[in-house]
């Protein structure tokens, strides 16, 4: 660094070296039409996923356009309140603006009927017991607390029954990177399908795979 | 299923941004603030021998670092001005004021400020400003609280 | 150097807010009208570029979800500047001339509708020694003002011309947010909003998008009858100090317009990115355009100013003009940060 020189009177004095710029910017959120549509069903207690043609995959909850295809997604298709954890990690810390007891578990959650994995929470089993595969079903708030927002779930708590063995496995390289597949099949092995054509291939993965 | 139904009414929430930054400043900038808090305006010798204020960490021609800070005004003159009639909460003062590019004595370029005036009419170019010093200072631009006019009266009292 | 045109251009009509969609609903029509206009599908694109800034809707990362337009999965090549879309097209020029690339899609958007525009605009000046005054965009460009003013370049008369003609051309313009036909003393009679800027001289809060396809050489040819040759680009910035600038020129659209050779040949339209009347005036000096230009026959900025968008759409706008025939040669100007800070200019042309 180089050598600076200051002006007599800052000599002797002792050097501001950092400057605290707080910024606060406010806005008014809208959540346009893809999330007004899901959050509608949810006033209904109903999960609606949404799709572009009645081929392609329904998401849940939808943003708008189909990633896979570039369009809009007018269709509404409602999906079950059951799905099958797809992943999941145990919160150990508190984070600010949660009012949640540590440990708890966050999971992507495959609903059936849905192409896409939803994120929430897992209650009602301890968090180490948590597993990829396990078959859980939403909970829902008391009906005079159902609003347009997702909490209107309170969490997701198994159902008792079996796990789903066909589940992806984090960290094996399959599936479609979408944290899901196509009618909740998972890709039979080192084989995967082209989500645009639809088509399936054989894939040269290496690694772990 | 079901075909693509009317939304209804639009949904809107509150959407608060906060950016908590503490900024490490240094050498140059960090001198700037530290003058501030001194109250002590400087500014950084360009190699072509123009004083910049703020102080700028490189040559804006060449790119090299810049190392000379000299002290400058504190009284300057407006290089340009506008006038807010109606302030935003976020400005720095809640009457209408203007906003001032300040040549400060001894620099070749302006910085700005807000400053304290009784009304449009009473804002020009080449008029002279001074600093108005916050009473708690911290080595922040806010240490400086605004500017005002330099009046007659002041310049009696300089001289 | 290749030669690339711009062969399609689409926008959304500029509204001050459209709350009933979310960025991506709001972008589609763009980005499916520019590939339609053309018959090409994402499939036919080599290389996707786009401009945007999350602090508008204050939603971040936003830009990845908006990429949901173009139906990324499986993955393509792409890429975002936090610029206007104009740079982009830039980034994306660049890439065709690489030459292993023959067409390319560019978009941008903008909802600075949920947000206080003006003041988020603050959080893109020096964040220690200016960011905490909160001296927004408006102010900002007013003290610019002032400084042409006392220059002597310039009077509020010549500001309110460029207002009145700008706006009346925008009565033309189906795109436009804001037109009227309203004389230059009318406007001159309203009441300064930061002095010495009226609200007229200041550009509309837009929300609204923008998308534009690229092709090189036949490619281009083969899509449509007269494309619109991009004959030079070239991009500049200023300091982000404003008192390291002589706010009363544009060095850096000097330079720029220098490199893209506007000077070469006769200049039909031009279309200049000014959200405030007297940067038009700064502009036009800057780039040497002369009276036989006509200068923003869309209304502008001033007609329609969608953040990261309007620099894009003032290419799009020239390129059009130049593919329907209406003029051969023409520039677009696109600028982004306060004060005219980065500036691109772009010569577009057509073949007889």
């Amino acid at each position: 660094m180089p050598e600076i020189q200051l002006p007599a009177s800052l000599q002797d004095v002792e050097a501001v070296r950092s400057v605290r710029t707080p910024a606060r910017l406010d806005y008014t959120f809208t959540p346009g039409d893809a999330t007004s549509r899901f959050l509608a069903g949810i006033t209904q207690k109903k999960i609606i996923g949404q799709q572009a043609n009645p081929d392609s995959r329904v998401y849940v909850p939808a943003r708008g356009a189909d990633p896979e295809l570039g369009a809009a997604t007018p269709i509404e298709v409602e999906v079950a309140q059951v799905g099958t954890v797809t992943s999941f990690c145990v919160v150990n810390l508190q984070f600010y603006g949660s009012g949640m007891e540590i440990p708890y578990t966050s999971a992507l959650i495959l609903l059936d009927g849905a192409d896409l994995s939803i994120m929430h929470l897992i209650q009602e089993i301890p968090a180490d017991q948590v597993r990829i595969g396990m078959r859980v079903e939403a909970v829902w708030r008391d009906d005079a607390d159902i609003e347009p927002t997702l909490e209107s779930i309170k969490w997701f708590r198994p159902t008792g029954e079996p796990d789903d063995v066909n589940v992806r496995i984090p960290g094996e390289i399959r599936g479609t990177g979408l944290g899901s597949w196509v009618g909740g099949v998972a890709p039979t092995e080192l084989t995967v399908r082209n989500p645009r054509t639809g088509e399936g291939g054989t894939a040269e993965f290496g690694g772990e795979g | 299923m079901t075909d693509q139904t009317e939304a209804g009414e639009i949904l809107s929430a509150p959407l608060i941004i906060e950016y908590p930054f503490k900024r490490t400043t240094g050498p140059i900038i960090g001198a700037f603030l530290t003058g501030l808090r001194e109250q002590v305006l400087v500014g950084s010798k360009a190699e072509d021998g123009r004083v910049i204020v703020p102080p700028a960490e490189f040559d804006p021609v060449s790119g090299n670092d810049l190392t000379e800070l000299v002290e400058v005004g504190p009284e300057g003159v407006i290089a340009t001005w506008a006038w807010v009639t109606a302030p935003h909460a976020k400005h720095p003062l809640d009457d209408p004021f203007a906003w001032v590019l300040v040549t400060l004595d001894g620099a070749d370029t302006p910085m700005l400020g807000a400053l304290k005036a009784d009304g449009i009419d009473a804002v020009s170019t080449g008029a002279r400003v001074k600093p108005v010093w916050a009473e708690e200072r911290e080595g922040h631009i806010d240490d400086i609280a605004h500017w005002v006019l330099v009046d007659d009266a002041d310049e009696g009292d300089r001289a | 150097m290749r030669d690339i045109a711009v062969i399609s251009f689409a926008q959304t009509p500029a509204r001050r807010s459209v709350p009933e969609l979310n960025e991506v609903e709001m972008l589609m029509p763009a980005v499916h009208g520019a590939l339609e206009q053309v018959d090409m599908t994402i499939d036919d694109i080599g290389f996707t570029c786009s401009g945007s800034t999350d602090y508008l809707a204050g939603t971040a990362f936003s830009f990845v979800s908006t990429l949901d337009s173009v139906g990324p999965w499986p993955p393509i090549q792409e890429s975002h500047v936090e610029m206007d879309g104009a740079w982009a097209l830039y980034e994306a020029w660049v890439k065709l001339q690489l030459g292993e690339i023959d067409t390319a899609l560019v978009y941008a958007y903008a909802k600075s509708s949920p947000g206080d525009l003006p003041m988020v605009l603050t959080r893109q000046l020096d964040p220690i020694t200016v960011g905490p005054l909160w001296a927004d965009s408006v102010s900002l460009a007013a003290l610019q003002a002032r400084s042409l003013l006392d220059s002597g370049k310039a009077t509020e008369a010549d500001m309110a011309e460029v207002v009145a003609r700008s706006r009346k051309d925008a009565l033309g313009n189906p795109n436009a947010q804001l037109a009227w036909d309203r004389s230059a003393e009318d406007i001159l009679a309203e009441e300064y909003h930061i002095a010495p800027l009226r609200k007229s001289d200041c550009a509309p809060i837009t929300d609204g998008a923008a998308a534009i396809v690229l092709a090189a050489g036949d490619v281009a040819r083969s899509k449509v009858k007269r494309p619109a040759w991009i004959r030079g680009i070239d991009h500049r910035v200023e300091p982000i100090h404003l008192g390291l600038r002589d706010l009363t020129i544009s060095a850096s659209t000097s330079i720029a317009a220098g490199k893209a050779g506007v000077a070469d040949g006769k200049v039909d339209i031009a279309e200049l990115h000014a959200p405030f009347s007297h940067q038009e005036l700064i502009l036009k000096e800057a780039i040497g355009l002369g009276d036989d230009t006509t200068i923003n026959p869309s209304g502008g900025a001033l007609a329609a100013n969608a953040m990261m968008t309007a620099g894009l759409i003032r290419i799009g706008e020239v390129a059009t003009r130049i593919s329907n025939g209406e003029a051969d040669r023409g520039v677009a100007h696109a600028t982004s940060g306060p004060c005219l800070q980065q500036n691109l200019v772009t010569v577009l042309e057509g073949e007889n």
